[in-house]
């Protein structure tokens, strides 16, 4: 394990390099264990043999963390609102790639896929989707690295569209799926897919959604980690099974609910 | 004030009758629950310590970052791992150590009266070499303000923390700390001061050994 600390190298995006050479099957098991691993590698010095109990206890605390915040999840509660005065200029563009790797995304060939549980499957293309009500918010954004960035987003309530689609809403997720290189995907919990502050963000400060930002839709979630905001959106799949995320399956939390 | 600690010295003779040993080596300084707590909360900082670090390194709030080799996790989802697993061990266990601190009365008996005189005369005699620490069971003014203001450190550190990781659901609570982002702060301010205490406090273990005997055998 120590032959895997190359000094200089950053390790996080070695094992996303070694990750994309790998099937989807290994892939998450190796990740799992190799941040735990490399953890107590470091801990210790040595190699801890029975380490896998350590990553499954860690993993296993995470699932009811997602528990505990579940329960504490008050569907009421709102996330707070600033003034325009208020936004962060620049707003940031983070991802794992660049911005001039970000998802060019034509919007006249472009359509949101739906499936699973949801009786009208029907795609729908950015012009329907502009017909539909939208709110605007401004909150605040905060990253699963620390920072924040209060930031204007403008949309459709996913409530208003999960009923539109006669969504089964006693799902357990909604899953989105997105254009970024590597396949961004990540599950959002019912209950806070159904909160009246997550929403299908077409615009940023009054404006389209430029690129760097997730045109042509982003899922604004301001009770959620940064990362539980998927950008580029595809497609939407409501089922009861849950399929990890991008992140969710190298370690995040699964819930991150702020 | 070393009433209680005789007391149980008392009960064991009670129950072992052996003559009482001159050194007075049988004094039960630092009764189970408290060195049970006490260890406990020494694995559970120092990992909350470590993987704190490393998460700071992520998105640093100053111009530097901690060495890896200090750190635990191993990158940011690691260090969360074991962030958000050991914040249950120090919340818990803090939560039994305040009620027992409370419902015992070692607070009371431990850590008042305290005075501002007292401290300063306290360093006072510390700087000129003055201070004494034969008897372990009573705690000089500094010691009381130290092992008193840690623990209100101590709350502090866990409260930011969860502004920091609830910051809507718990808004009341971040907004007290003044917002999202000076919350991270005052969290990263009680880690100093933790560490600084955590110098001095190993240091002073280390040069005064039977009080480390003390809070590992009891006597």
């Amino acid at each position: 394990m120590r032959k895997l600390l190359i000094p200089g190298v950053d390790k996080r995006l070695l094992v996303k390099d070694a990750v994309r050479q790998m099937p989807d099957l290994t892939r998450r098991r190796f990740i799992a264990g190799g941040a735990s691993l490399g953890a107590l590698t470091l801990l210790t010095g040595c190699d801890v043999s029975d380490s896998y109990s350590a990553e499954a206890l860690l993993t296993k605390i995470s699932k009811f963390n997602d528990a505990v915040q579940a329960a504490i999840f008050n569907p009421n509660t709102l996330a707070p609102t600033y003034p325009e005065s208020a936004i962060t200029q620049p707003f940031p563009f983070n991802a794992y790639y660049g911005v001039d790797d970000a998802p060019d995304i034509d919007g006249k060939d472009w359509k949101l896929e739906v499936r699973g549980l949801v009786e009208n499957k029907k795609p729908w293309t950015l012009d329907e989707l502009y017909q539909l009500p939208q709110e605007k918010q401004i909150t605040r954004h905060i990253c699963v690295e620390g920072w924040s960035a209060i930031g204007s987003w403008t949309g459709t309530p996913l409530h208003h569209f999960l009923k539109l689609i006669g969504a089964d809403t006693s799902a357990k997720y909604c899953w989105f799926q997105c254009a970024d290189s590597d396949g961004y995907n990540s599950p959002l919990d019912m209950a806070t897919a159904l909160h009246p502050q997550t929403i299908m963000a077409f615009k940023f400060a009054d404006k389209i959604l430029p690129r760097a930002y997730g045109f042509p839709m982003k899922i604004r979630v301001p009770t959620k980690l940064g990362f539980k905001n998927p950008k580029y959106v595809v497609s939407m799949e409501v089922t009861n099974d849950y399929k990890g995320g991008y992140w969710e399956d190298q370690g995040y939390n699964s819930f991150s609910g702020s | 004030m070393s009433s209680t600690t005789v007391n149980s010295g008392d009960e064991r003779s009670g129950m072992r009758p052996v003559a009482p040993d001159a050194s007075g080596s049988r004094k039960v300084l630092q009764p189970a629950w408290v060195r049970i707590v006490h260890w406990v909360n020494a694995v559970a900082i120092v990992i909350m310590i470590m993987s704190g670090w490393q998460i700071y390194n992520a998105s640093p709030l100053f111009p530097f970052a901690f060495p890896r080799s200090i750190t635990l996790g191993g990158w940011l989802a690691g260090a969360l791992l074991w962030h958000f697993a050991a914040m249950w061990l120090l919340m818990v266990n803090g939560l039994v150590y305040l009620v027992l601190g409370f419902a015992t009365g070692r607070f009371r008996r431990k850590l008042l009266p305290l005075s501002a005189r007292g401290v300063i005369g306290d360093t006072k005699a510390a700087l000129t070499g003055k201070l004494s620490h034969d008897d372990l069971s009573t705690y000089n003014q500094i010691q009381k303000l130290l092992y008193g203001g840690i623990i209100v450190v101590g709350i502090l550190i866990v409260l930011s923390g969860l502004s920091i990781w609830k910051p809507v659901q718990l808004q009341y609570l971040t907004a007290l700390f003044g917002g999202y982002d000076i919350a991270r702060y005052v969290h990263f301010a009680c880690m100093a001061l933790i560490v600084g205490f955590l110098i001095v406090h190993v240091a002073l273990a280390l040069l005064v050994p039977k009080s480390l005997r003390a809070m590992i055998i009891g006597r």
